[in-house]
């Protein structure tokens, strides 16, 4: 519903009494206008009648003038139900018909009020606290015995933001994905966002991104943009630290030589020795200290001072100390991390994109690059409506993200 | 047989401003006072109207209004919440003597101010029922609900006539007085499609409170009124009482006012 705008209800013998008449000339002679949402009239003399009417004006003061005027005529706000909470029966377990949430901001009605859900995110419980007065989204296996979860869907509201970001800004994102966009606008404008945020928004910049990256040789783009404070927080996992590790020791991913292209001669064992390294060392953190990693995205997020958070699978090598094995552990460290994002850039990651995707509320800006259009329009059929996608080698995106930076 | 609630103005007098008639420096004579209202009492009684008495009760002097105390129908006593904490005390003291008297009270939101007969008159089996002044349109509703009969509400725009029985005043199936100017264009397009002999009255017969007239049958007990008003009665066959209530427009009320009907 827009600002200006208000629902009411009137009720009774509204049409002989020419009530509703007069309600229809008050509203247009102050100046506003009306949409009759909906009227049943009463079948006999006796039968009552009610109208629901949404009422609009151009500014707060024009509405509240008129609806001072119209309360005086029998209007009332429509009653609106609370919703139902039940009790969680036991550990990680929700109630029966729980709600389940969306990545949309959240409202709930109780105790005769509208509260905000904190922590937006899709896939989720709603939790309301003892005291009645705030609510929040809770994963399955954070619920505990006995605490209060929304049922059903009444007292429950939604709303779903257009567009997001101010209005003028960020154009391209009214667009869904495609490679048959001139890319130089849209990455233009991502830069340009990124300073505003950096400039006068509380909001962080997350850059979510796959070990292609590195593979890619888009690895001292990345580490230049946290270097110079453009990122405040790195999710990946495993891959991506080690391959970056890899390069700084051996200059190669995955054995191959970033410099030259090609295979290196027993290549494929550098990715463990650099792994073995530092584990040696007691972590990427203590080989930095050490003075052992010299360069690259880790070590820029060390010197930098940029928070990640590398999530574990049944595939890694090593693992790296730092990195969170249980996923469960992994996904709360995420939700938490995402807390107060303003812009997230998913980079050739399917998996981490659609996972960070699900935690996001709706209004955070998302940009997904990846070679494959198929990565955006995944993310979006998974609910993610908001992420915008680039359909490009992330090496590109990220050389000319970095050049736009600095000219504008 | 007509029955009707009054109480005696024992303890009548104007020692607030709830209205403009009102000033609390311009008291009225309480010996003519009592005379007007015991004049009232015995023209009724004489026109064969059965009057039943609430008792006085000190510092309430608006309980001799009793038309305000609430709107009966059949047997239900429906509460009124008056508007003004000056008269909220009322309401218990008519709940006890609507009890007593057998009636089943019967209680409005207290959110909705509701002014009882005072602001709810019966025409044929529709009730026209004013609002914002005293009473709120949505005490409307629920009135609508326990009577189950058409309710029309109607603005009062006018705050000399504040209450709908001090500017229409239905006469019999076909008739009604009304002062035009107590209400918008709306209420008077309501009470003229309802009303076949609707006769508006002029600014000096309304400031007379002559809406404010006692009809039973073909009985009218009315403050003094003008002659050509008299003759317009006269031709519909009404029997006159024509007698003085200026003690009581001091308060903003005459005749009907000092009336509840119980039965008729």
């Amino acid at each position: 519903m827009k600002k200006h705008e208000k629902t009411i209800i009137v009720r009774g013998h509204i049409i002989d009494s020419l009530s509703l008449s007069k309600i229809f000339d008050e509203i247009i002679d102050r100046g506003g206008n009306y949409l009759l949402e909906d009227i049943d009239i009463g079948k006999t003399r006796t039968d009552l009648s009610s109208a629901r009417i949404r009422v609009s004006a151009g500014n707060t003061d024009a509405l509240d003038s008129i609806l001072t005027r119209l309360h005086q005529l029998g209007a009332e706000e429509p009653e609106e139900p609370p919703v139902h909470l039940e009790p969680a029966p036991a550990d990680g377990i929700f109630p029966d018909d729980f709600y389940v949430t969306s990545n949309f901001e959240t409202e709930i009605r109780h105790n005769n009020k509208w509260i905000k859900v904190q922590n937006t995110g899709m896939d989720c419980g709603i939790r309301v606290n003892t005291a009645g007065n705030s609510a929040a989204c809770v994963k399955m296996n954070d619920v505990k015995k006995g605490e209060h979860y929304v049922a059903g869907l009444k007292g429950v509201r939604i709303r779903y933001i257009e567009k997001p970001g101010r209005a003028g800004e960020f154009a391209f994102m009214d667009s869904g994905v495609s490679s048959e966009r001139p890319r130089q606008a849209m990455i233009i404008e991502t830069a340009g966002l990124m300073k505003r945020i950096k400039a006068k928004e509380k909001s962080r910049i997350v850059v979510v991104s796959g070990p292609a990256v590195v593979h890619t040789g888009a690895r001292e783009w990345l580490s230049g943009l946290i270097s110079k404070g453009y990122v405040d927080l790195l999710l990946t996992g495993n891959a991506l630290a080690v391959h970056d590790i890899e390069a700084a020791f051996f200059g190669t991913s995955l054995g191959v030589s970033l410099r030259e292209g090609t295979a290196t001669f027993e290549g494929h064992r550098n990715h463990m020795h650099a792994i073995n390294r530092i584990r040696a060392a007691g972590g990427i953190g203590a080989a930095v200290e050490q003075g052992l990693l010299k360069d690259g995205i880790m070590h820029a997020c060390i010197r930098k001072d940029c928070d990640f958070i590398l999530a574990g699978s049944i595939r890694d090598d090593g693992p790296l100390p730092e990195v969170i094995t249980d996923s469960v552990e992994a996904r709360k460290a995420m939700r938490s991390g995402l807390r107060d994002a303003g812009l997230v850039i998913i980079l050739a990651t399917m998996l981490h994109g659609i996972a960070v995707g699900n935690m996001l509320p709706q209004k955070v800006r998302t940009v997904c690059v990846d070679i494959s259009p198929a990565v955006a329009t995944k993310l979006a059929d998974r609910g993610s409506h908001q992420a915008r996608g680039l359909v490009m080698d992330v090496e590109a995106f990220l050389h000319e993200l970095c050049e736009a930076l600095e000219e504008n | 047989m007509t029955e009707v609630l009054m109480c005696a103005p024992d303890y009548y007098t104007v020692s607030y401003k709830i209205n403009p008639w009102m000033n609390p420096r311009r008291k009225p004579d309480t010996t003519a006072a009592m005379a007007q209202w015991r004049a009232l009492y015995k023209t009724m009684q004489g026109a064969g109207i059965k009057i039943c008495l609430a008792d006085p009760v000190p510092d309430l002097p608006d309980m001799v209004f009793t038309a305000n105390a609430g709107l009966v129908f059949e047997n239900d006593f429906i509460l009124s919440n008056f508007r003004y904490s000056q008269r909220r005390p009322e309401s218990a003291y008519f709940e006890t003597w609507a009890e007593s008297f057998g009636m089943k009270v019967r209680h409005l939101p207290q959110d909705y101010f509701f002014e009882g007969e005072g602001d709810a008159l019966f025409f044929k089996d529709t009730l026209i029922a004013g609002y914002r002044l005293r009473s709120d349109i949505n005490s409307h509703l629920h009135v609508s609900n326990i009577i189950e009969r058409e309710v029309l509400s109607v603005e009062l725009v006018n705050p000399e006539y504040y209450h709908l029985d001090t500017c229409f005043c239905p006469l019999d199936d076909t008739s009604a007085l009304f002062y035009p100017d107590a209400f918008d264009g709306y209420g008077q397009k309501v009470l003229e499609r309802i009303v076949p002999n609707l006769i508006p009255l002029s600014e000096k017969d309304a400031r007379k409170f002559c809406c404010n007239a006692v009809v039973d049958g073909r009985n009218i007990v009315m403050n003094r009124c003008s002659p050509s008003l008299q003759e317009k009665l006269g031709s519909l066959g009404f029997t006159f009482h024509l007698l003085e209530f200026d003690q009581f427009i001091k308060a903003g009320g005459s005749s009907k006012c000092m009336v509840l009907f119980l039965r008729r």
